[in-house]
């Protein structure tokens, strides 16, 4: 654990230094803010006390900017071979992917709290549903996490960012907004199927307030097989090259 | 803490690395690890430092397999890779702190270690900078530093002396000296004369085999089995000199110096001495001899011995 929360440190740093973060954290607040207060839907058309416009819109915004997070996070590490001197350290493969998986996650939490004002703002405004609120929040943490673990694995595939970059906005498409359109357009086990692989129908009904196990159970399905995947690929390195 | 390395062999794809190499580098004992560009050197060490699995035979680090407990190995081995890749946009000391924290140097002592590392690879005055703003020299004090943080048992060099201008080289080699009397050393080099000069002992491995294993005077002499002296004799005719030598029993070559026609190298038969025997003529013959130096044969001949003719015997 110990060794984890180094590799941790070291990757937020890292964020913070090459301005990552700042960029990350300000789009991410201009963008949400915009839609949810002046544009769109927002608040005062809807004229409702909730923040179901922030929670639609974060959505699209973090599909976007969580590979640019997690592209370069050992992408960059392979290029310049910092990698290979990483694992001549006391450090087990999982303790790097999770270092660094939870760098990535906490760069998401810190974002996301700086958000914590709408909802002081809504709740100055009307009655707001609490419990709602905090799915919505769940809801994006989960989400969240399930696309670092993907753009995470893209990441350990290759050695160049953009490709890893491209790679998990691929994947994630699928998951964000594929799966959904196919299972709802047609009939049949198979559409269901991949209805039920959408991450977008599991999204909606926690931002909804509701949790079911069945959605925790799929989200936390993402993150382990993004992980493992991402430790294959590390173990391979290892042996062949 | 010796780290032997048994019948290794290492593949990529169809070519072979390694091919079943198997020595041993002592506690106290520095070893140059030599051979040609791409002949293994590197592969073995990274097998040694568990940057890769071995395909055959094992690595052991204080009687410890690389293969069934890595973890264990990697808290006695400090590591300089041949590329010394660093993480361009940290500043040196916040570096060092992260690579003492992950190679678990306890919190107190880290400071300690991190200011000892700056002294003694003198790094102060850069301690502050990013590691990408410094110059290729300074980054390569950097990995050493970082090898060395933990006050490794084992320490694993490739290429420590390359980018670094002739004064530290000197330092840096001082420096593996003095670890090198407690601690286990193994640097790659191509810088034979440094290799000489710093190691106790000469592992020399082409086209990922084994060629030789001895110190290197030894290894001087078992490519010389012939002894050679050059000597000036003057006050005789070139003429007469040469053929007086050449009548010496014990001689089997002897070659005029073009430069100086009063030289003369002298090549024995093999097992035999020549240097009485031409003292003895000169003094018989009333001529003066100003100059007998045995000729040694070069590290560098020795190592274009054994790494070329392995290559020729392939044809």
């Amino acid at each position: 654990m110990n060794k984890i929360w180094i590799i941790t440190k070291r990757e937020l740093r890292a964020f913070f230094d090459s301005l990552m973060a700042y960029v990350m954290i300000v789009l991410f607040l201009g963008f949400s803010g915009f839609f949810t207060w002046i544009f769109g839907s927002d608040v005062f058309l809807v004229g409702q006390a909730s923040l179901q416009s922030f929670f639609g819109i974060s959505y699209w915004t973090l599909f976007f900017f969580i590979p640019a997070i997690t592209m370069g996070l050992l992408s960059e590490e392979q290029k310049s071979g910092t990698l290979e001197l990483l694992v001549t350290k006391p450090v087990t493969d999982w303790q790097i992917i999770a270092g660094k998986f939870l760098a990535a996650f906490l760069l998401i939490c810190i974002t996301l709290a700086l958000t914590i004002p709408y909802y002081i703002t809504v709740a100055g405004i009307g009655k707001v549903d609490h419990s709602a609120v905090l799915m919505g929040y769940l809801g994006l943490l989960f989400m969240s996490a399930s696309y670092i673990s993907i753009g995470l694995f893209t990441s350990s595939v290759t050695n160049n960012q953009i490709v890893a970059f491209l790679a998990a906005l691929f994947i994630g498409i699928f998951f964000h907004l594929i799966f959904g359109l196919v299972g709802g357009s047609s009939g049949g086990w198979f559409a269901s199927l991949l209805g039920g692989l959408s991450l977008s129908t599991h999204y909606e009904s926690m931002a909804r307030g509701v949790i079911d196990s069945k959605d925790v159970v799929y989200f936390l399905s993402i993150i382990l097989a993004g992980l493992l995947g991402t430790e294959l690929i590390l173990s391979r390195r290892h042996s062949s090259n | 803490m010796e780290v032997s390395i048994e019948n290794l062999s290492k593949s990529y794809g169809f070519q072979k690395a390694v091919d079943d190499i198997s020595f041993k580098v002592d506690t106290g004992e520095i070893v140059g690890f030599l051979g040609p560009n791409g002949a293994g050197k590197t592969t073995t060490m990274k097998i040694i430092t568990c940057a890769l699995a071995p395909q055959a035979g094992d690595v052991k680090v204080g009687g410890v397999s690389v293969q069934q407990n890595p973890e264990e190995v990697k808290r006695h081995i400090g590591y300089l890779p041949e590329t010394n890749p660093l993480y361009k946009e940290m500043p040196v000391i916040d570096y060092l702190h992260f690579v003492a924290e992950i190679q678990g140097v306890p919190k107190a002592k880290i400071r300690e270690r991190i200011l000892e590392m700056v002294n003694v690879c003198g790094l102060k005055a850069e301690k502050h900078k990013k590691i990408g703003e410094l110059s290729k020299g300074y980054q390569q004090r950097v990995g050493l530093a970082q090898a060395m943080i933990h006050d490794p048992e084992v320490l694993i060099l490739d290429e420590p002396t390359s980018g670094l201008d002739p004064n530290q080289i000197v330092e840096i080699r001082e420096l593996i000296k003095k670890i090198g009397r407690e601690k286990t050393v193994l640097l790659s080099s191509h810088i034979l004369a440094e290799v000489e000069a710093t190691c106790d002992r000469i592992v020399i491995i082409n086209k990922g085999q084994l060629v030789a294993d001895n110190t290197a005077n030894n290894l001087r002499k078992q490519a010389q089995d012939k002894e050679i002296v050059k000597v000036t004799i003057e006050d005789g005719t070139h003429e007469e000199i040469y053929q007086a030598l050449r009548a010496i029993e014990s001689v089997e070559l002897v070659d005029v110096l073009p430069r100086n026609t009063m030289a003369f190298e002298i090549q024995s038969r093999a097992g035999m001495s020549s240097r009485r025997a031409i003292f003895r003529m000169c003094a018989d013959k009333g001529w003066t001899l100003t100059e007998m130096t045995p000729v040694e044969r070069k590290l560098e001949e020795v190592f274009r011995d054994l790494t070329v003719t392995g290559n020729t015997a392939g044809h």
